[in-house]
């Protein structure tokens, strides 16, 4: 080991004894959310759950955007992944994610042109180099995600690229809280606030949390250390009764955020009402693309007749764990019926869906609190 | 989806950077972030760099155990208070 995991290993070895500390005795665990996916399998990969004291307790929210997009958008999607002239180009955490009778995988293996990319931008060139097709880009994704498809339609703008549109479920994270926090049995004590959402919208964007909510919310890392000195700042709070928004994760993390990317999302993008899976519609909580922009929205470009999606009947509850309300174990379908390789459901098929990662990490055979 | 790894930028090209992590190099728009430069390191996600990462501060680490072991809060404490 090198100095420096040493000297990580003593810092978190303390943080844990200071949060048992400040914990012990507590009448009620202290419930604490954490909104990333990357943060779910953070934690577990870390085994944190079974580090900290009973008193401490995580409880995932709705932090994974595929987990959150409904059967609807999926369903969309499949429909121009079968059109002959179509290529869907995706994030390949989409892939799997049941509709209400198919999935991407499913329409790719009937024939359907679907390309996985790492970013919009490859998305954009697939376009440059089909110029026969059109190229549709699934911008689902939180505020860390939304500016680079924001990008990639400003270039397609510039370079004059006419086949390249966005299929747009870009989400906010600040309403999504806020709907949770409107139900009275939410139970939530604070907030570990997403990392990486917080380089793009700024700390300062979650100051509702303590301003109108009384809650402590602090913006973590993602390395054990980092979620750790999250952790104990969440508790620290807690036991003085305070409320304020912190930024554990300044490496990257400034109060105002990237102006650049605020100001292109801003330029492409309006809010609008969006369905999230499992908590409904939720007002002002979607971006859809401006008037200027509209064009490259392809389902005004090429609208799709689908019925309703009726709905499922599969006993699956990802609704309930994607707002804390259960654990993955107290749903009948996870890991009998629902397991990765055929889920019922999307929080056991993202990698970073809340079942998928009690899944992986031991099954559900710990104690997660 | 919203994994983002550091790397260092080694070369700019318009708005575009090379950038290297550990011998890998790719590419990654600095559409988001033009005013980084070369020999920067940034945080890269979904192909752009999204943040110039500062190095961090050992001296916040060391006031963190302080605090920790019974001294007075210095960290933080330039946020606003709502409490």
């Amino acid at each position: 080991m090198d100095e420096k995991t040493i000297k990580e290993k003593d810092l978190s070895a303390r943080l844990l004894e200071e949060i048992k500390r400040l914990t012990t005795g507590r009448e009620h665990p202290l419930r604490l959310m954490e909104v990333c996916g990357t943060h779910t399998v953070s934690i577990f990969r870390a085994g944190l759950r079974q580090l900290l004291p009973a008193e401490v307790e995580l409880v995932s929210g709705p932090g994974c955007p595929v987990c959150v997009t409904p059967d609807g958008y999926m369903d969309a999607a499949i429909g121009y992944a079968r059109m002959e002239d179509v290529i869907v180009a995706t994030f390949g955490d989409m892939l799997k994610v049941p509709g209400s009778a198919s999935s991407l995988a499913e329409a790719m293996a009937r024939g359907g042109d679907v390309r996985i990319v790492y970013s919009p931008l490859d998305a954009l060139a697939i376009a440059k180099e089909n110029p026969e097709k059109k190229v549709v880009f699934l911008a689902v994704g939180f505020e860390t995600t939304a500016p680079t498809a924001a990008a990639a339609v400003l270039t397609a703008e510039r370079e004059n690229v006419g086949n390249f549109f966005l299929l747009p479920a870009q989400k906010l994270v600040p309403p999504a809280i806020r709907a949770l926090l409107s139900d009275e049995d939410a139970r939530i004590d604070g907030f570990l606030l997403p990392g990486h959402v917080a380089v793009v919208t700024g700390s300062e964007n979650f100051s509702f949390l303590a301003e109108e909510y009384h809650l402590p919310g602090v913006v973590a890392g993602f390395s054990p250390p980092e979620l750790l000195r999250g952790i104990y700042r969440l508790v620290r709070q807690a036991a003085a009764g305070e409320a304020r928004i912190e930024n554990e994760y300044k490496s990257v993390v400034r109060a105002g955020g990237n102006p650049a990317a605020q100001k292109m999302m801003d330029q492409v993008y309006e809010t609008c009402a969006a369905e999230w899976r499992g908590l409904g519609a939720i007002p002002d909580s979607g971006l859809r693309l401006r008037d200027a922009y509209r064009r490259f929205d392809f389902a005004e470009a090429r609208p799709l007749d689908l019925p309703t999606a009726p709905p499922k009947k599969s006993g699956c509850r990802c609704g309930e764990v994607l707002r804390g309300k259960i654990t993955p174990k107290e749903c009948k379908l996870f890991d009998t019926a629902c397991v990765p390789e055929h889920a019922a459901g999307p929080c056991m098929v993202s990698a970073e869906g809340v079942c998928a990662a009690w899944h992986k990490y031991g099954g559900g055979i710990f104690q997660y609190g | 989806m919203c994994l983002a790894v550091p790397a260092k930028i080694v070369e700019i090209r318009d708005s575009l950077a090379t950038v290297e992590l550990r011998g890998v190099t790719r590419e990654a728009s600095l559409m988001l972030l033009p005013e980084a430069k070369v020999g920067d390191y940034v945080l890269v996600h979904a192909g752009f760099a999204m943040q110039i990462i500062e190095e961090t501060d050992m001296a916040e680490t060391e006031a963190l155990w302080a605090e920790m072991n019974g001294g007075p809060r210095t960290v933080n404490l330039e946020l606003s208070q709502h409490g």
